[in-house]
C-alpha cells in the first residue's frame, strides 16, 4: 500500500512549458555596472539608483546564511543573469491590444486570462514576466476608489514620495543576504496603496512567471494600507521545467497603519525540479509586515513548488492590540526541501498572533517549520498560539520543527502544539473500500489535513489551491 | 451472488485462510461466528482486496466478477461493502464530502449522472437520521473523535448511501449498547432485499435476534467447520467453541 501512496504523489509539473519569446537579457554576472544598467533601463531617478548601490555594497560584505535545514550546492552569483525582458515590452505597450499575443497566450495557458472580460470577476491582476510587468488589469476601476495598483517600477516614477517613505522600512537593506541582493537588483513587482478608510473593491493579485533560462527573478512588492483601510492580495508563481537551478529572491513589505487590515495570500508553484533533484527554483524570500495600532496582517501561504524554499513571512506587531496571523501549507515531494515558517515580533500591548503550519512531506523530501515568537518587555498581555502539524507520506521523507520562543514579559502567553501523523494504510484502504482510487484518496486525506489553512484563502483561490494539491499529488498507480 | 471456493490466503507469509468454501445467494443473510483469530476479519479483507493479504489458492466471484482479479476500489464499485471492525479516522475530511466522493465514484463507474450537491445532502440527511446520528455528524471529519458506537453507526450510514449488493459487517455490534445495536440492526433490516446479501460477522446471539440469519457458519482456523440455521448461533452461545476439535480456548482468548 505504501507503494501506492508513493505512486500517487508522483506527477508531472503542468506549468513547465517554455514560451518562445524574444528577450533582451543581460549577460550573466553581477557588479556595480549591472546595478546601474538595471536602474538605467528602468529610467529610474538618481535617488533610486543610489539606494540600489548602497544595498549592493552592503550585500558584498555579507555572507550567505547557512543555518537553515537545507542542503544545496553553493550558488554562483556571477553565473546568473540579472535582467531579462521580452523585447516587445521595450516600447511599453499602452493597452492590452499592444501586448505581444505570445505573452498573453502564456498567461492564458497558465489559467490566468488577462482580458478583463474573461477574468475572474472581482480580481485585478498584475502579470510579471521575468523582469517586467506585462499588464495590470482593472486599473481604472481601482483608481475610482483611489486605490493604486501598479508595477513598482512605475510607482517609482509616479508616486516617488510614497515609495521613498516606505521602501526598505519594514525589511531594511541589510536585513539579510538575499534581501540586500534584492534591494540592489530588483526588477519589478507590484505596488499597492489603499487610501484611508477604503475597502479595496476587489481582490488584487500578482502573477509571477519566470521564462528565461539562467535568469534570476528579484521581485519586490510593497503594500501600504492607510488608516482604517482593507485589502486582500494574492500572488501566484510558476516557471518552466529546466535542468538548471534558478534563483528567485523576492522581498515583500507590508505596512498596515492604524486600524488597517492586509490579507496576503500566496500560492507558490515554482518548478520543483525532477524527482532526482535536478533543476528547480531556489526560492529565497523575505516577507514582512508591520502592524500599527489595532491593525491586522494575515499571511496565508500554500507552497507546493520550488526545489528549495527559504521563507518566513513575519509580522512586527508594533501597535497596541494589533494582530498577526500566519497560515501555511508546505508540501514537499521528490527531492524538494522547504525551510519555512514565520516570526511574530510582539512589541505592543495586547498584541495577538496565531500560527497554523501544516507541513506535508513525501518522497525523499525534507520539510521544516521554523518559527520565532518574540514577546518584548513592552508587550503586556500579548498572546501567541502556535500549532504545527506534520503529515508524512511514505517513510523516506523528513519533517522537522524548530520553534523558538523569546519572552521578556511575564504577562505574555505563548502556547505551542505540535503533531506528526502519517497517511496510513488503514485510511487509504477505507477510501478505496468506498470506491475512491488511490490518487483521490491521498489528495482527499491531504486536503483534509490542510483544511484549517485553506479556509483562510479567498474563496476563488481556495478552490485553486485544493486543485493544485490534487494535481501535485496526482500520478500513475503501479 | 457470492461464491467462494477453496480460498487460501496468507498475511506476511502466515497462512490464515486455509481452504474456505461459502456460497451466498441473492437476498440471503449469513452469519459468521468463531473464536478470535479464526480469520473472520481476514476473510472480509481478502474479499475486499486489501493490500498485504495474499491469495495463494482458490477463487471468489461476485455475480460475474472475478473479485480476486480486481483492485479494491473496483470491487467496492462492483457492489461490495465492508463495514469495518475498527473504523479509521480521516481528520479534516467531512463525512459529507467523503460520502459524496464515494457515491460519485460508484455512480460514475455505473455511467450514471452524478447527484447534485443538494440532492446528495438530502439523501445524506435521511441516512443520518436513519442511524440516529445528529445531523452535525455530516459536517464532522470522518470518524474524527467519534465514540466506538458512533463509528459503527457511521459505517451503516455509508452502507445506506452506497446501496451495495454484498454487505460484509465485521463485528458491527461489538461495543454497542442495546439501543445502538437496535439502530444497526434496523439499518441492516431496512436494506434487506431479494437482491442484496449480507455477511454478518458477530460474536453475539443478541444481534441475530434482530437480524435473522438464513445460515450460521462457524469459522475456525481459517475454515468453515460447521454450518447450520439460526439455531446454531443459540447453541454456540450456550456451549461456546470448546467442542471444536483440538481447539484451545485459553489461547484463543488471549
Ligand atoms: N496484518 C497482519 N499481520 C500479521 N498477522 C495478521 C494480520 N492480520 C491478521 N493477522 C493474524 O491472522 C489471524 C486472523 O486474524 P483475524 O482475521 O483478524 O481474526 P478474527 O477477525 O477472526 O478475530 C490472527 O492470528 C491474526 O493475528
Ligand atoms: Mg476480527
Amino acid at each position: 500500500m505504501s507503494d501506492q501512496i508513493e505512486d500517487a504523489i508522483n506527477r508531472e509539473y503542468e506549468a513547465g512549458f517554455v514560451s518562445n519569446i524574444e528577450s533582451e537579457t543581460f549577460a550573466p554576472g553581477l557588479d556595480e555596472d549591472v546595478v546601474r544598467r538595471i536602474s538605467a533601463i528602468k529610467g529610474e531617478p538618481e535617488w533610486m539608483l543610489q539606494w540600489r548601490l548602497k544595498a549592493f555594497r552592503v550585500w558584498q560584505k555579507m555572507e550567505e546564511p547557512d543555518w537553515a535545514h537545507l542542503n544545496y550546492p553553493k550558488i554562483d552569483y556571477q553565473s546568473i543573469s540579472y535582467y531579462s525582458a521580452p523585447k516587445s515590452m521595450a516600447d511599453k505597450p499602452k493597452s492590452l491590444d499592444e501586448v505581444d499575443p505570445e505573452l498573453l497566450a502564456t498567461y492564458e495557458k497558465l489559467g490566468i486570462p488577462l482580458h478583463e472580460q474573461e477574468m475572474l470577476a472581482g480580481v485585478a491582476v498584475d502579470a510579471v514576466f521575468d523582469s517586467v510587468s506585462v499588464v495590470t488589469t482593472f486599473r481604472e476601476k481601482l483608481e475610482e476608489a483611489g486605490v493604486i495598483f501598479c508595477p513598482i517600477s512605475e510607482a517609482v516614477h509616479k508616486y516617488p514620495d510614497l515609495v521613498k517613505q516606505y521602501l526598505g522600512k519594514v525589511v531594511p537593506q541589510h536585513d539579510n543576504y538575499f534581501a540586500a541582493l534584492n534591494c540592489a537588483v530588483f526588477t519589478d513587482g507590484s505596488f499597492v496603496y489603499i487610501p484611508k478608510g477604503t475597502r479595496c473593491p476587489m481582490e488584487l493579485s500578482t502573477y509571477f512567471r519566470i521564462n528565461e533560462q539562467n535568469t534570476g527573478q528579484f521581485e519586490r512588492t510593497l503594500i501600504v494600507a492607510d488608516e482604517g483601510s482593507h485589502v486582500s492580495y494574492l500572488e501566484g508563481c510558476t516557471a518552466p521545467q529546466r535542468d538548471e537551478n534558478q534563483l528567485h529572491a523576492a522581498v515583500v513589505e507590508l505596512v498596515a497603519l492604524d486600524d488597517a487590515e492586509i490579507k496576503y495570500s500566496t500560492v507558490q508553484n515554482w518548478y520543483p525540479g525532477d524527482e532526482n533533484g535536478k533543476g528547480g527554483i531556489y526560492n529565497f524570500v523575505t516577507k514582512r509586515g508591520i502592524c500599527h495600532t489595532n491593525a491586522k496582517i494575515s499571511w496565508t501561504q500554500v507552497e507546493t513548488g520550488s526545489a528549495i524554499t527559504w521563507k518566513y513571512p513575519s509580522c512586527i506587531l508594533k501597535g497596541d492590540n494589533s494582530v498577526g496571523e500566519f497560515y501555511s501549507v508546505a508540501l514537499t515531494r521528490g527531492a524538494q526541501q522547504a525551510d519555512t515558517g514565520t516570526k511574530m515580533i510582539h512589541l505592543g500591548k495586547n498584541t495577538k498572533s496565531t500560527i497554523i503550519s501544516k507541513g506535508i512531506s513525501a518522497g525523499r523530501s525534507n520539510n521544516s517549520y521554523r518559527g520565532l515568537v518574540q514577546m518584548h518587555s513592552t508587550a503586556g498581555k500579548a498572546r501567541n498560539f502556535t500549532q504545527c502539524d506534520s503529515l508524512l507520506i511514505g517513510d523516506k521523507c523528513g519533517a522537522h520543527t524548530f520553534p523558538y520562543v523569546e519572552s521578556s514579559n511575564a504577562s505574555a502567553i505563548v502556547e505551542h502544539e505540535a503533531t506528526t501523523s502519517k497517511v496510513s494504510d488503514d485510511q487509504m484502504f477505507l477510501c478505496q473500500q468506498r470506491g475512491l482510487d488511490p490518487e483521490k484518496a491521498v489528495s482527499m486525506i491531504v486536503n483534509g489535513f490542510c483544511k484549517e489553512v485553506f479556509k483562510e484563502l479567498p474563496m476563488e483561490f481556495a478552490v485553486e489551491a485544493g486543485k493544485l494539491l490534487e494535481i501535485s499529488l496526482e500520478g500513475s498507480v503501479g | 451472488m457470492l461464491e467462494i471456493k477453496n480460498l487460501q490466503a496468507s498475511v506476511e507469509d502466515k497462512e490464515i485462510l486455509k481452504g474456505l468454501n461459502l456460497e451466498i445467494k441473492p437476498g440471503e443473510v449469513h452469519a459468521i461466528m468463531g473464536p478470535n483469530g479464526a480469520g473472520k476479519s481476514t476473510l472480509g479483507y481478502v474479499l475486499s482486496g486489501r493490500e498485504g493479504y495474499e491469495v495463494t489458492d482458490g477463487s471468489a466471484t461476485l455475480g460475474n466478477d472475478d473479485l480476486l482479479d480486481m483492485e479494491a476500489e473496483e470491487r467496492a464499485r462492483a457492489g461490495l461493502f465492508l463495514a469495518f471492525q475498527y473504523p479509521v479516522e480521516i481528520p479534516g475530511v467531512s463525512n459529507l464530502e467523503f460520502m459524496k466522493a464515494a457515491v460519485d465514484a460508484h455512480m460514475e463507474a455505473r455511467g450514471e449522472e452524478l447527484m447534485s450537491s443538494a440532492e446528495f445532502l438530502k439523501a445524506a440527511k435521511l441516512a443520518c437520521k436513519q442511524v440516529n446520528l445528529p445531523l452535525e455528524f455530516l459536517k464532522r471529519g470522518v470518524n474524527e473523535g467519534f465514540s466506538g458506537g458512533e463509528k459503527k453507526r457511521n459505517e451503516i450510514m455509508q452502507m445506506l448511501l452506497l446501496k451495495p449488493s454484498l454487505c460484509i459487517l465485521d463485528e458491527s455490534d461489538s461495543g454497542l449498547d442495546i439501543d445502538a445495536l437496535k439502530v444497526v440492526a434496523e439499518g441492516v433490516n431496512s436494506q434487506r432485499d431479494p437482491k442484496r446479501s449480507f455477511i454478518v460477522v458477530t460474536h453475539y446471539q443478541r444481534l441475530l435476534d434482530y437480524i435473522k440469519p438464513d445460515y450460521v457458519h462457524v469459522l475456525s482456523d481459517g475454515k468453515i467447520v460447521k454450518s447450520g440455521d439460526a439455531s446454531l448461533a443459540k447453541e454456540l452461545e450456550a456451549e461456546g467453541y470448546a467442542w471444536l476439535e483440538g481447539y484451545d480456548v485459553e489461547e484463543a482468548d488471549a
